[in-house]
């Protein structure tokens, strides 16, 4: 073994993350937090979600833990989770050297490029609850998925532009492959504790509720309050058409898109569930694209506003 | 650079110019990019090729007998490349002959010059003495040689180059410089564009071109200079790139012979997988990688689709076929040294195995059966219910077809095997190995069917299903098969022509025309007795009684009647070399029996360059004008024969020829001895041809033009049962859309 693989095989899981939150921080990225609410993927972070939509240029990393409940298995198999952990990156706008600037962070973590296989495959990526869509591919090293590279096009059902370039590392895999395991259970999360000893429980005891547990009716409920509430939230943030500065800054359009996010969730239990029809479905996805397009047409409102207030004081 | 000789054309057509405008050069040009989707890169160099030679030969920069060999366009991952061979530097230039007033108002009566020559002369921007006088067909004018200088192609070029990129047409584009910026399938990062080793400055979505090309992307120097095409490709390949298709799979398949052929094994064929690693790689390299044989308990199909579909690996094969636990990946690198590559592709394989067979056994903890009731959530399409209303729909239609065989001699029909295998068919659909294989859909719940202990017959018929998928793919190998098949499409046709979800020009989202072809393909090549128009009358039944109780239209019968008949047209056409008007002549005298219906045409085919056949179809064409023309006026020949009314010689003769040889055809026609059939109706001929000479149809008197009108009728009817002759002749009468 090559003296470089050799030492990569002991970068943990933890580390990985570090390194690659540090390697982006030094390219001018903010570092944020995780999202405190349920999401399915680090797109539907309002770091990502909002940031993109918009002039303003912005750059920030992130890691989001992404619940999948379809995609639990009760953590019984080597490959599929409940919830992964995806590093998040957006560069607003997309720099022209993008891909050259992505590759020497996969370097950063120890991977030699001319040895090792990485290509960049077609791979449009398209949220139908979210309104968004974007052009790019998944990167491959040596066959394994192991990035989503996409140039936004659309968010909220709104045309970008600037266009920004998003990065979701998967870094349970990631991990996986320099430790050389072919179990994600197996990781060293740390040089103490293993992926299996920090994350099992979670995988078994959420996959069960999604699958087993979880009381459609009430799931159905709660989705429909949390929708009722992000409507009422919109319609009077649309109805108001003189607001005071206070007002319209104050005005909770983060929290109708935090509700947004919570109707997505619990879509993703009912799916699990197997409680939806597959007509239901589709109705069910254009509910909370619904939300999510008039959250994101609401946002860039009230950043104008904001900001013509703000110009008028100063 | 090398002088290239110039065209003969070019060298002729400028023998005046003052500056040499006809040396020409090489153009190169790249467009690099970021990696462009694989199946896209050769149909796009292929636009490129087009739209590049149109304006260079639009803009007089090549000659336009030469533009097809003087331009080639190839593609790699990262750039489309174009070069174009004795482009002219300058565009020739032009003398043109303006032409000015008369002679007699531009001279006055002593020959000098007049105000009007003047004012012509100085619109021209010559003096009066270089004004001419020629001949027009307005009489004598004056006229003076002015010469349109040619531009400079590379200044043309600055201009055409972008809008060649422009109008490279892409299923999906992108923007990534803001909303203004040109649109193109993946950021363009570099461009180069040369003319006879000179730049051509122009810039496209931010970037400016030049004469500086990229190399691998971890193998090459990122910066490399290039004069023209005369360098270009070497000092590509010297940086791990060959920009050439053919070259990239040349290579590919050597190192996949070679790699094999050492170890006694072989390539499982893939040419689909080998195009595409062909346009995934700017340097391919083929590398053999192992995995553990205990996974070769999985079904074969599974192992290849897994190495296929999502790791593009080809599969190895031992002498006897069997497949061997190796793969065969293409990488884009020159060299994997230290197997971290291989060990790499050898974990995640083994990670994708490991997950299928994860599915092949938390699949089968319940039996396929039970997968049924999941089915209702599935929605088939939103008018027509779920996956269970079709499975009800196609059990019903199985029984159907098999009932009808049953009683048409097939012995082998099963009608209970039939029900129980369509009841299976659809499972699959809600597994995870379909979920995460769907091309596997069929194959997976003939394999689960197979493995819980349901009959072979069973089992085969699920895995067949969708076969035929194409006009060279097999059909369901049993006949339970076909019944399950046919059920489906057929279902699949008549419930969508029923609510209107036809296939458009564009647009078949349920894939209706292959099912078309499929119901076709077996009913012809399977042979089994069968009435298409019945069979889709049954169809509709069930559409109409099983929920969500669908009506289809007779229309839609019809159309769906119609949709299958131009699939069996473009099959027989296309598989069995027959016209299109012998097709339509026999589909004339009935097409609702397929079979009966080929057989018809091949006697046709047969009989038709005989030496009495061709006069004869032309005489029913003469038949049909004769009473498309009476139509209205009299009865169309649908009246009897009086024999009474027959006057002349040559009208008996016919009508007694007519009746003999009737009789014997109508004999023949019932043993299905078509050819010989027709061949009596040939015989035919002498008694027409003595008709048509002696005897004038529109006879004066009206009863004698009735009877001789229904003589043709009868005639015409009669002889028309196994192809209508009248319909001969015209090849492109009804050509499938």
């Amino acid at each position: 073994m090559p003296k470089t693989t050799t030492k990569n095989a002991g970068l943990t899981f933890q580390d990985l993350l570090l390194k690659l939150e540090h390697y982006w921080t030094r390219r001018d990225c903010i570092l944020q937090q995780p999202y405190d609410v349920e999401v399915g993927a680090g797109t539907m972070h309002p770091e990502t979600f909002l940031r993109v939509l918009g002039p303003q240029p912005y750059r920030v990393v992130y890691a989001q833990p992404s619940r999948r409940p379809t995609d639990g298995r009760y953590g019984e198999n080597p490959n599929r989770l409940y919830k992964h952990t995806q590093l998040q990156v957006i560069l607003k706008p997309s720099p022209s050297n993008i891909q050259d600037l992505y590759l020497e962070s996969l370097a950063s973590v120890g991977i030699n490029l001319k040895e090792h296989d990485v290509r960049f495959e077609e791979d449009n990526w398209e949220s139908p609850t979210l309104g968004a869509w974007g052009i790019g591919w998944q990167v491959l090293l040596d066959g394994l998925e192991i990035t989503q590279f996409t140039y936004f096009q659309q968010c909220g059902g709104i045309d970008l532009d600037p266009i920004s370039v998003e990065l979701t590392y998967g870094l349970d895999r990631i991990a996986a492959y320099l430790q050389g395991v072919d179990n994600v259970f197996d990781v060293r999360w740390s040089n103490t504790m293993t992926y299996g000893q920090v994350r099992l429980a979670e995988e078994q005891q959420f996959s069960a509720y999604s699958f087993d547990y979880a009381d459609a009716a009430s799931t159905r409920k709660q989705f429909d309050l949390n929708e009722a509430e992000a409507a009422r939230l919109l319609s009077k943030w649309n109805a108001a058409n003189k607001k005071g500065a206070i007002e319209t800054k104050r005005f909770p359009i983060l929290e109708a898109y935090d509700l947004c996010l919570k109707c997505s969730h619990l879509f993703n239990l009912l799916d699990a569930r197997g409680a939806i029809s597959v007509t239901e479905r589709a109705g069910m996805i254009g509910r909370v694209r619904k939300l999510a397009t008039q959250v994101a047409r609401a946002w860039l409102d009230q950043r104008a506003a904001v900001q013509t207030s703000a110009g008028a004081v100063a | 650079m090398k002088p290239r000789a110039k065209s003969k054309a070019a060298r002729k057509a400028s023998p005046r110019s003052e500056v040499d405008a006809t040396t020409s050069g090489d153009l190169l040009f790249e467009i690099g990019c970021e990696e462009i989707p694989a199946g896209m890169i050769a149909k796009a160099a292929g636009e490129l090729k087009a739209i590049l030679g149109m304006q260079l030969s639009t803009h007089a920069l090549v000659g336009a007998t030469t533009v097809e060999e003087s331009i080639e366009t190839f593609g790699a991952p990262r750039r489309l490349v174009a070069i174009a061979r004795n482009v002219r530097v300058k565009q020739e230039d032009v003398t043109r002959e303006v032409v000015g007033p008369p002679k007699s108002v531009a001279f006055d009566v002593a020959g000098q010059p007049t105000r009007a020559a003047y004012s012509f002369a100085e619109k021209q921007s010559v003096p009066v003495s270089k004004l001419a006088v020629i001949n027009t067909p307005k009489g004598e004018c004056v006229a003076v040689k002015q010469v349109i200088l040619g531009k400079p192609a590379a200044e043309i070029l600055a201009d055409v180059l972008p809008e060649v990129i422009r109008e490279i047409s892409w299923p999906r584009s992108m923007i990534w410089a803001g909303t203004q910026s040109p649109r193109f399938i993946r950021p363009i990062r570099w461009i180069v564009a040369i003319l006879d080793g000179k730049k051509i400055p122009f810039s496209f979505a931010d970037v400016k071109s030049g004469n500086h090309t990229e190399g691998h992307r971890f193998l090459g120097t990122k910066e490399i200079a290039v004069t023209g095409p005369e360098n270009y490709e070497s000092r590509l390949q010297k940086n791990f790139v060959l920009c050439r298709p053919d070259a990239r799979r040349k290579k590919i398949e050597a190192e996949l012979q070679s790699l094999t052929s050492r170890r006694g094994v072989r390539v499982h064929e893939d040419a689909g997988l080998l195009y595409l690693v062909t346009y995934l790689n700017e340097y391919p390299t083929v590398i053999l990688g192992n995995f553990d044989p205990e996974f070769l308990v999985l079904p074969e199909e599974i192992l290849i689709t897994v190495m296929r579909g999502h790791q593009k690996y080809f599969a190895v094969e031992n002498r006897s076929r069997d497949l061997a636990p190796h793969f065969l990946a293409v990488i884009n690198l020159a060299k994997d040294a230290k197997g971290l590559v291989r060990a790499g592709h050898e974990r995640v394989l083994r990670a994708r195995f490991a997950d299928a067979q994860f599915f092949w056994e938390s699949d089968q903890k319940i039996k396929l059966g039970e997968y049924l009731p999941k089915l209702a959530a599935v929605t088939y399409e939103r008018r027509l219910g779920s996956y269970g209303d079709k499975v009800e729909r196609m059990r019903a239609l199985a029984r159907w077809f098999c009932e009808q065989w049953f009683s048409g001699g097939v012995t082998q029909a099963d009608v209970a095997g039939a029900d129980r295998a369509a009841e299976l068919a659809k499972c699959d659909l809600v597994t995870e190995m379909v979920r995460e294989f769907p091309e596997l859909q069929g194959a997976v719940g003939g394999l689960y069917a197979r493995a819980q202990g349901e009959p072979e017959d069973i089992a085969s018929a699920v895995y067949d299903q969708y076969k035929p998928l194409g006009l060279d793919d097999p059909l369901p190998r049993n006949i339970t098969g076909c019944a399950v098949a046919l059920a489906d499409k057929l279902d699949s046709l008549v419930a969508c022509f029923a609510v209107g979800a036809n296939p458009t020009g564009s647009s078949d989202p349920f894939a209706l025309r292959r099912a078309a072809l499929g119901v076709v393909k077996i009913v012809l090549e399977k042979n089994l007795p069968l009435s298409i128009s019945a069979a889709i009358s049954a169809a509709a039944r069930f559409l109409r009684e099983c929920p969500p109780k669908i009506e289809a239209s007779p229309e839609a019968e019809k159309q769906v009647l119609d949709f299958l008949l131009d699939r069996a047209r473009y099959i027989l056409r296309e598989r069995r070399g027959f016209s299109y008007d012998e097709i339509n002549a026999a589909f004339s005298a009935g097409s609702d029996d397929l079979g009966d219906a080929v057989e018809r045409v091949a006697a046709l085919q047969a009989i038709r360059q005989t030496k009495n056949f061709p006069p004869l179809a032309a005489s029913f064409k003469r038949i049909r004008n004769i009473l498309e023309k009476s139509a209205g006026k009299e009865d169309q020949g649908q009246g009897t024969v009086k024999q009474t009314l027959l006057r002349e010689a040559a009208e008996m003769q016919l009508h007694s020829a007519a009746q003999r040889i009737g009789a014997e055809a109508m004999r023949l026609k019932k043993d299905k001895k078509y050819r010989r059939a027709l061949e009596k109706i040939s015989e035919l001929r002498p008694a027409v041809d003595f008709f048509f000479d002696k005897v004038h149809v529109m006879a004066e008197e009206e009863e004698v033009r009735k009877n001789r009108i229904a003589l043709l009728g009868m005639l015409l009817k009669e002889f028309s049962t196994i192809a209508d002759f009248s319909v001969l002749g015209s090849e492109d009468s009804k050509a499938p859309s």
